[in-house]
Formats: structure tokens, sequence, C-alpha cells
């Protein structure tokens, strides 16, 4: 089961360039403030951090003691104090108070702000306001982008979500086109672009400023193309339960940063362990794109080779047994090793998610992708609420409602709402506006039967005074249309035929064959047709915002290199590991290869959590 | 890779509070204009001399400036031949302390070797749908720049030709070819793209309100929200919070940025007032209420929401706040009284947590569970807060059952679900499925018989039999059993069963009996 590369998958470029530079940079950076200082770094960077370089690194550029940053006071006797931070108006706030009660205390210690990826003037602001401006020097630490493994990049930046798509600023747009300016300049030009979203098309105007200003250092692409998308295009795919490996496994254990940690329930022992999920784990690579239900059968057939391999020094001879040790048993030692942590990783997955009735849930979320049993799934969702289990979860399942069916009706909207409500806590009020402002959790305007037209519009793609109703109704509100895209571009296969899910022919199999996650299926469509052409109406329920644009003296015509077969894919707004899996599977079917650019790998809760607002 | 000029800027960047102060416009003058920086204190002096590097000449220093910028952006984007060698003046500065040629070195390899020579350029496109620019009429830059105006939507073939326009546009984006001696002098999109590129730049010549909203604008049209903000600072500075308002009505865009610019410095009064003058008083009424978050003591948030009730909420939130002011009164009575309580209850099972602060739903299974069977009268009786707080019964059947059972009290489950009918007979009924039922209570570890009891008041023969397998439920499996006249279910299920316990015995009677018409 596990796929074999085809033969001629391209080669894929090498990412690990890009955190030498980053590392060389950081250096440079701290050898601006030169001797001893102490260096406080924001919590969600410690890991990025780590990728890249290590504490004996930090120490040979006379970095004598670590902080996270707190925003609390601290306790340093340095006189030089270095911040690495995210360039947040809260930290800034935290260091001026540090270097004001400092001047208070007649202390007098350097101060230096490493914004990263970039400062903003907002920040520089604070500093000026608080009267510290030139008693703190500042710089910028341009590390854009992290490689998370060989076909994944990430801006880590899991705030550009919320502040993009929900607060509607627009800060991060030049981040995301200075990360494609990067990877443009390191690794050579594209020859064509497609996009979609409003994000998508700012930040590729962003990124063609940059390239325009930059002398032209063009040269022969590694990358053919380039899709950008918007987060906001497709929501119901990040809101489904993960069900292939390494997306169940973020689901539950939480991936951060490429290491998941394994608590003493997996590892048998009393201690967790933190692990690298990436292609160097063998035995992970082969099951990572796999669905669930396949990987036990997998990690059993592996455990029993790996007996035999073992099996093997019975009856052999001193020589033979040293070159088995030489040669094998290292390697054996090391698949065992793997092997056994998937394998009780698999078992604490299989155990949690039998203990909240996860067969039941998934059936509920299939009937409303379905556009099936609707009433059967509010019940169900309603009995979640009431039993107070996960709030997450609930919530989940109501913006899956409500996508799904264009907004609910007024009375099961203000029903919901008010249980959920008494449930998890009354600030939800706040959580509620939040997702309402966003689209994802709606109640129907009244008299609003939009459902039924727009998915009978649909069938009349080549009608025009149809087209143009559909503009109208697009114009009063931002629609979702999920119902009718699901059947424009057949995301739901038809219920009743048998889907084997070992050998899947369509990247629906990363949700069990109930759904093909409409990102994905955007990007093939595309793909395919070498632009929007013939997808108008797509567009036109997604709200427009489509593009495609291709390089002035288009490199394509040239040589039919590898490069022209990898296609990089950027998501804004952050994307889950089943799309991952999704587009691995559709680059094996048709021999190309995707990288997968992310401003922050997420998921259902992560979505979600950054949308609450329950706490001060 | 050789390094230059890069050290000094960052030195020179923070030595730019040099700059006068000017009182009333805020000049965001973060590079500063280097020839001020004659004007450096003796303390300066000290510093630069400590710097291993020559002084620097402040002629040209736009320049230079630009120079040294660009070489910075050079290194961070790994550009490889940098061929204006021409700033002799500043030492090389080999950084990391690598030996030449190891990573960079690598890199130029990388890069260099696989290099064409073609000529790329990518159209532009139009990203603003149909309202290209809100609010101010018209403005120069999109006359020159050949943008579409308002309601013309620009296709992409169009797109394509449109570099060939700008060529003929007044070219205003290298940053080295635009010679002025002043940054003030400069034009709003001039001032945009300086900003954009963090070079240095000055706001104060735009006075007039026409010029303030050029500027804004045109920060808007470039996408970058860094800037839009920067531009947002020096307007709330500038401008009178009502002209501002006014303005920003008309460009959401821009709003957008400032409501958030706000939240993020925590001006909850100015947002407040932004939010009422734009007529969104639900937002306002929202963002009123969130302030309960930020405080701790529970005497002084109670009063708080008490004050959040007159707020323009919607019908239905209003409700909702409401219910949130009289939960947090009750909770604070209730906690009062049983931190001191010194009942069986609280002795046998202790509180672990202050009940303060706590949802609805985490209130009335509190009360189910510690004051259970109290007078509706009281505030903590479970009567009480359904009553006031409206809970559908099925909501207090679950929580109430969850709170028994969990308290192993069989009998008050039982008279959860009794109902006398009209005649007087006791029938048990449940809002909730007798299933789900049957799974709180083996949740909360209840005995077989318990089980059994209610595992038989499953309507679906099959989810009964299902039930009943799951928990062991003997009893029902056989009835189940010899109901469906499944002969070799009984059997294979007596295997299960140890030898000589009455439910084997009890399958072997049936087996036995000759009366029952077998199926199979």
């Amino acid at each position: 089961m596990a796929h074999t590369e085809r033969r001629d998958a391209p080669e894929l470029p090498d990412f690990s360039l890009l955190k030498r530079l980053a590392r060389d940079q950081l250096i440079f950076l701290l050898e601006q403030l030169p001797g001893k200082k102490d260096l406080f770094i924001d919590a969600d960077l410690m890991s990025p951090l780590d990728r890249i370089a290590n504490v004996t690194i930090l120490k040979q550029h006379e970095v004598d003691k670590l902080y996270k940053v707190e925003l609390k006071p601290i306790v340093s006797n340095s006189d030089q104090l270095c911040f690495l931070i995210r360039p947040r108006i809260q930290t800034v706030k935290w260091i001026s108070d540090l270097v004001n009660s400092d001047k208070v205390a007649g202390r007098f210690r350097r101060y230096k702000i490493i914004f990263t990826p970039q400062k903003f003037y907002a920040c520089e602001t604070v500093l000026e306001e608080q009267g510290v401006y030139g008693d703190v020097t500042i710089d910028e630490w341009n590390f854009y982008i992290l490689p998370l493994d060989d076909d994944i990049l990430s801006l880590e930046l899991p705030e550009f979500f919320r502040d993009n798509f929900l607060e509607g600023d627009q800060r991060w747009v030049t981040t995301a086109g200075s990360a494609l300016h990067l990877l443009q300049t390191v690794y050579g030009s594209f020859s064509k672009v497609y996009g979609i979203g409003r994000c998508a098309k700012m930040v590729y105007e962003s990124w063609r400023e940059l390239m325009e200003e930059g002398e032209q250092r063009t040269r022969q692409p590694e990358f053919a193309k380039v899709f950008l998308i918007d987060r906001d295009v497709d929501y119901v795919t990040p809101l489904c339960s993960q069900v292939v490996y390494e997306g169940l496994v973020d689901d539950i254990f939480r991936i951060k940063c490429g290491s998941v940690e394994f608590g003493p329930d997996v590892t048998s022992s009393d201690k967790s362990i933190k692990v690298m999920l990436n292609s160097q784990d063998k035995v992970f690579n082969e099951i990572r794109n796999e669905h669930f239900s396949n990987v036990f059968g997998f990690l059993s057939q592996k455990a029993k080779n790996l007996q035999t391999a073992y099996d093997k020094r019975r009856g052999m001879d001193i020589q033979q047994m040293k070159a088995f040790v030489a040669d094998e048993l290292k390697g054996l030692k090391q698949e065992h090793r793997l092997l056994s942590l998937h394998i009780g990783a698999s078992e604490s997955m299989m155990k949690k998610k039998t203990k909240q009735d996860f067969q039941e849930l998934l059936k509920t979320e299939h009937s409303l992708l379905e556009g099936f049993e609707i009433r059967e799934c509010i019940t169900y969702i309603e009995e979640h609420i009431n039993r107070q289990v996960s709030m997450i979860e609930s919530l989940r399942l109501l913006c899956l409602l409500s996508i799904t069916e264009n907004g609910l009706l007024s009375k099961d909207y203000r029903s919901l709402k008010a249980q959920y409500l008494q449930s998890y806590g009354i600030e939800h009020l706040l959580t509620f506006a939040n997702l309402r402002q966003l689209g994802i959790l709606e109640e129907q305007q009244a008299g609003e039967t939009l459902t039924v037209m727009e998915s009978r519009v649909g069938k009349l793609v080549n009608d025009k005074t149809v087209g143009k109703l559909t503009d109208a109704f697009s114009s009063l509100a931002k629609k979702s249309n999920f119902r009718a895209l699901s059947k424009r571009l057949a995301l739901v296969p038809k219920s009743g035929e048998e889907y084997d899910l070992r050998i899947p022919r369509d990247m629906a199999y990363i949700f069990s064959g109930a759904y093909i996650p409409l990102s994905c299926k955007l990007i093939e469509q595309v793909l395919e047709r070498d632009g929007w052409t013939g997808l108008e109406e797509v567009t036109r329920m997604l709200n427009g915002q489509d593009f495609a644009v291709t390089g002035g003296s288009g490199s394509e015509a040239r040589n039919r290199t590898d490069a022209q077969r990898i296609v990089l894919v950027m998501f804004l707004g952050g994307c889950t590991y089943s799309e991952i899996s999704a587009l691995r599977f559709l680059g094996k079917e048709r021999g190309c290869r995707f990288i997968v650019v992310t401003t922050a790998i997420t998921n259902s809760a992560r979505l979600l959590e950054a949308l609450l607002d329950n706490h001060a | 890779m050789i390094y230059h000029g890069l050290v000094k800027m960052s030195h020179l960047s923070h030595r730019s509070e040099v700059v006068e102060q000017k009182s009333d416009v805020s000049c965001v003058d973060f590079h500063c204009n280097i020839s001020k920086m004659s004007r450096a204190k003796p303390e300066d002096d000290e510093y630069w001399n400590s710097s291993k590097f020559k002084a620097f000449t402040f002629d040209d220093d736009d320049d230079e400036f630009s120079r040294l910028k660009e070489s910075k952006r050079a290194v961070n984007s790994i550009l490889v031949d940098d061929d204006d060698d021409d700033e002799d003046d500043v030492e090389r500065v080999s950084w990391s302390g690598e030996p030449v040629g190891s990573i960079s070195w690598s890199v130029k390899e990388t890069a260099s070797s696989i290099r064409s020579g073609s000529e790329q350029s990518f159209p532009k496109i139009d990203t603003t749908p149909s309202l290209t620019k809100q609010g101010s009429g018209y403005s120069l830059s999109s006359l020159f720049k050949g943008k579409s105006k308002p309601g013309a939507f620009q296709s992409f073939s169009e797109s394509f030709s449109e570099t060939s326009v700008r060529t003929y546009a007044p070219e205003l984006r290298k940053p080295k070819s635009d010679g002025k001696d002043f940054v003030s002098d400069l034009s709003p999109e001039e001032t945009v793209r300086r900003m954009q590129k963090g070079r240095a730049f000055s706001l104060e010549k735009f006075r007039s309100l026409q010029d303030k909203l050029l500027l804004l604008d045109e920060a808007v049209a470039v996408y970058d929200g860094n800037v839009i903000t920067a531009v947002l600072i020096f307007l709330k500075k500038s401008l009178s919070k009502e002209i501002l308002f006014r303005e920003l009505m008309a460009r959401d865009v821009a709003l957008r940025h400032y409501v958030h610019y706000l939240k993020e410095m925590g001006e909850q009064k100015l947002l407040v007032e932004l939010l009422k003058a734009l007529g969104r008083t639900e937002d306002m009424a929202l963002t009123q209420y969130k302030e309960h978050l930020n405080i701790k003591d529970e005497g002084r948030r109670r009063d708080f929401l008490k004050s959040c009730l007159s707020l323009p909420f919607s019908q239905d939130d209003a409700t909702h706040v409401q219910d949130h002011y009289t939960l947090l009164e009750r909770q604070i009575i209730i906690e009062a009284s049983d931190k001191k309580a010194d009942a069986d209850i609280f002795k046998k099972f202790p509180r672990k947590a202050s009940i303060l602060n706590m949802p609805i739903i985490t209130t009335l299974y509190y009360s189910c569970f510690y004051h259970y069977g109290e007078s509706e009268g009281t505030f903590s009786s479970p009567s009480n807060i359904r009553k006031t707080f409206r809970i559908s019964e099925k909501q207090y059947i679950l929580t109430a059952l969850g709170a028994r059972a969990k308290l192993k009290s069989w009998f008050d489950v039982d008279s959860l679900f009794n109902t006398k009918n009209w005649l007087g007979y006791t029938k048990k009924r449940s809002p909730i499925g007798f299933h789900r039922v049957v799974d709180i209570l083996h949740k909360n570890s209840a005995p077989v018989q318990v089980l059994q009891e209610y595992v038989n008041l499953i309507d679906d023969p099959e989810v009964k039999l299902n039930m009943a397998l799951k928990y062991k439920c003997h009893d029902v499996v056989i009835n189940s059993y010899r109901d469906l006249k499944d002969r070799q279910e009984l059997v294979v299920y007596r295997e299960k069963l140890e030898r000589d316990s009455p439910e084997y015995r009890k399958i072997q009677e049936l087996l036995n009996n000759v009366q029952i018409r077998w199926k199979n």
C-alpha cells in the first residue's frame, strides 16, 4: 500500500538553504550587540528557532541566558538585553515598561529588539510614545520561511488568519509577498501564477512590486507554477475531522513545528518523547498520507518483516553475524524504535476516538457534507452541546452545519446559540459575533431562500441572464454556496458506491471517500485547464477574485525540465495536513510534485481557537 | 558573502531620535534624515568612536541610504553579485565570521550555476473588484498609473498591456532615481513607497484634509497594512476624531485597520466612540461587554455586568447578558454560603473549585449535586436555576441524571423518569433516548441491575440488543434472542457465560422448551 514513487517524479529543490540563510542572518544580528547579553524570545518563536539554530550557536555569539517572553517583570543581571520577538504591540509595551523601570531605578543597560519577520510602524510608535525610542535599538530578522519538510514551507504565522480574515488587517500581505520573493530569488522565477481570493491578489501585487524593484536576475525557474489561495475560499475542508494518519496525529497530539510530543500512553513508559515527524522518519513517511484504517495493517506487516530481518541472525556464523551487526542492525533497531512509537500512537488514537464515539461523529459530518438528514444532524449537535462535550467540537459542528447549509434557520440559530451559551459560558457571545463576522456561523436572513435558488441556478450555467442573477445575489451577502459548488465540482461522490480506501481513486480518500477537499479540487481543475476558463460559474460562487497570469517571456515553451512539473501552492491563512496529503496524492496521479507554502499549519481546533473571544 | 554597510546602518537607525521632536505633527521618522546626524550629542560621539567603522559622509545621504538598504536586502535575499562596489568608504565586514566560501559562497555557487538570461515580468492585476478607491473622488496616482476608474472592471487580458502604460507614467518607483533633497516634498505615492521600504519620509507636509486623505488612499491602494496603520496613526494625531471618524466611514479597509489598531492598543474609550459614531451600536455594546473579562473581582464584575444591561444589544443578546448578570449574582450568593457549608454532602465530596464564573449548565450540575431537593424558593435549588434560565426539559434531565448517577442515587435517577398517567399508573418516559440514558449511567458505573432496567426501556429492538450486549445485560440479551426465536445465537451466547450461572440455566431452560418454534 505504500505508494511507489513514480520514476519520473521531479526532484525537489533543497530548502535547507533557507534555514542556513536565516541562521546566518540571526548570527549577524546578534553580533550587532557585542558582548554578553541575555536573550528574551517570544514563546511561539522558540520552536522555529530550534529548527535553525541551537543553544550552542547562541552561546557562541555571547548569549548568556535565554528567557521566554512572559510579559512579566524580569530578573536579569545582564547589562545587555536582546529581545527576539514577533512585532506585537503588547510585547513592545512590555519592553517599554521594562526600560522605563530601569530608568527609574537608575540602571543603565543596552536594549535591542529584533523583530521577525519584520517590524511594524505601530510597534515603533509605541516605543516613541513610551519615551524609549532611541534607548532601544531595532533590527529586523527577515526569517520569512521555515522549511518543515521536503515539501512543506511555513511562515509560522498563525495570527495571519485572524488578522487578515477576521480583523481585516493587511499587515501580513507584504510578508507573504516577501516570502514569495525570497523563494524566487533563491530558487528562480515562476512562469505562471494562478490565484483565488482577495488576499491572494494583494499578495501577488505586493510580490510583483518587489520583483520589479529588484534587479532582474532571472534564470531557469525551479518551480513552474504558483497557486495562491485564500483560506476563506474553503472553510469546510479545515473544519472536517482528519482521518489521514498525519492529520489525525495533528488533531489529537498537535504537531508543533514539525514535531510532536508523545505522552506516556504512547511510549508505554513513564516519560514523554518528542519526535520529529517528517520524511526522514522512514516508517512515518510511509503511513503519513494513508487513511487511518490502513495504518494498522501496514504497521503489523512491517513488524512481521522486522521480525524476519531479526531472525536472520539465527544460523549465522561469526563472519555473517559481524556483517549483520555492522550493516543492518543499526537500521533495524532504528526502524524498530520508530515502529513501536507509531504503533503506540495508533493505539492511543484508536482508544481516544472510540471513547468519543468517533463513528457517530463522522456519520454526522458526512451527512452535513451530503446535505442529508439535516434534522438528525441538528439533534446530534444539540445533544453534543447539552452534554458539554468539547467546546471546540461543538463549535466546529455548528460551523460545518452553517456553511454547508448557507446559514441556519433563524429558530435553529437562536436555540442552538442559547444552548451553547448555557453549556460553555455566556461570554461566548463574543465568539459568536466573530463567527458571524467571518461568515462561518450565521443566521439566514428573513425571507431568504437563496440556498434553493442558487442550487437551481447552478444547473443553468450557460444562461447569461441567470449568471447575472447570481451576481446580484453574491453582492447581497457573502455566501458559502457550498451545496451548489459541491454539485458543480462533484465534491461529494455518489453515496452507496463502495470506496476502497486502500486503493484511493481520488482525493476524497482523505475523508474516507466522502468528500473531495474544495481547495485541492480547485487547484486540480485550474492546473488541468491552465487557468480559470470554464470555471466561471465556480468562481462566481466563490465571489470572484480569481486570476491567472503568465510571466512576460513565457519560459514554459523553452525546455521541459523537471521544474515544469513542480507546483508551488501558497495557502494564505493556513492549510491542514489532510490537504497536503491530498496534494501529494494528486501529484502522484499527475506526475508532478507540489510544494506547499503556508502561513501556518492549521486544523479545525486551531482555526476556531483563533476566533474565540472568551478570555481577556 | 562579503557584506558592507549594514552594520553601520543599524547603528544609524537607532540613533535617529536626535531628530527634533515636532510637537503637534507626528513625524514618524524611522530612519532619520541623516544630515541631522551631525547634531549628535557628545555621548553619541563616544559611541561612534568605539565602533570600528569609519565615519560617514553625509553629503549624498539619501543615495547612500538607499544603497545601504539595498545591500541589506541583497544579503537578506542572497542576491549574488553585488555589482555596485563603489562604497569604498565603508569597511568590508564578513558576517558570521565564517571563512569566505562556506555558506554564502555555496549559495552563490548554486545560484549562478543555474542562471539563464531571460527577462521576465508579471502583469499587474486589479485587486479591488468594483470599488477601486473609496471616498475622495479622484486621485492623481490613479491617473498616472492608468489604474481603472471606479466601476470599470479590468480584465486580465487588459492588464497585460498595462506594463507598457506604466513606462510612460512618471517614474516614481525606482528608489535611486528620485534625486529629491527633501523628503517633505514628496507626493503621496512616493511617500507611501518610501514608507513601504522603510526609508526616510516625512508626513509634515500633508496638512490639508485632502492631502491627508490622498495619503491614506494611496496606502490602501498598495495593500500594505503596516503603512495603512502608520498613516492612520498620523491622522489620529493630526485630525479631530469627528473628522477622522467621518472620513473613515467611507473607507472600509482603513476603518478596519483603525479598529484593529485601537483594539490592540487597548484604547477602549475611543473605540466605543468610533463605533457609536458609525452607528454600529451592536458592535459597540459587545465591545463594552467584553471589558468584563478584564475584571477579576467578582463583585465588581457583577456590577459591571449590571451596567451592561442598558447597552443596545440585539434582542437575543440582551437576554443573554441579563442571564449573565443574574447568573453571577446567584453564584456569588451560593459561593458565599457553600464555602462554609458543613452539610454531609460537602464533607463526603469536598468541592474541588468555586462555582464562580462557571457556565449555567455547570451551575445546574453543581446544584443537582449539592442542593438536590431544595425547595424552589432557594437560589441554589435545581428547580430555581432551571426556571430562571429557561432550561429545557431535555437539558435538565441530562444534567440531573449525570449528577445523581455520579452520586449513585439510583432512586433519584429512577424518579427523574417517572411520570404518572391520568389513571395514576407510573410510567417511565424520557425526553432523551433511553440508550443515551444507559450510556450516561454506564459512564457513572451503574450496576447491571440498574442498567438492565433502562436497557429494557429502549424501543428499538435492535438498539436494545446491541446495548444489552455491550453492557452485558444477560437477561435482556436472552429475552431478545428468545423473542427473535434465534436459537443459534442463544447457543453461542450460552458459551460465553459461566456454567451453572442463573443466566446459563435460563438459556438451558429455553432451549429445552419444546413450545418455542425456533426460526433456526
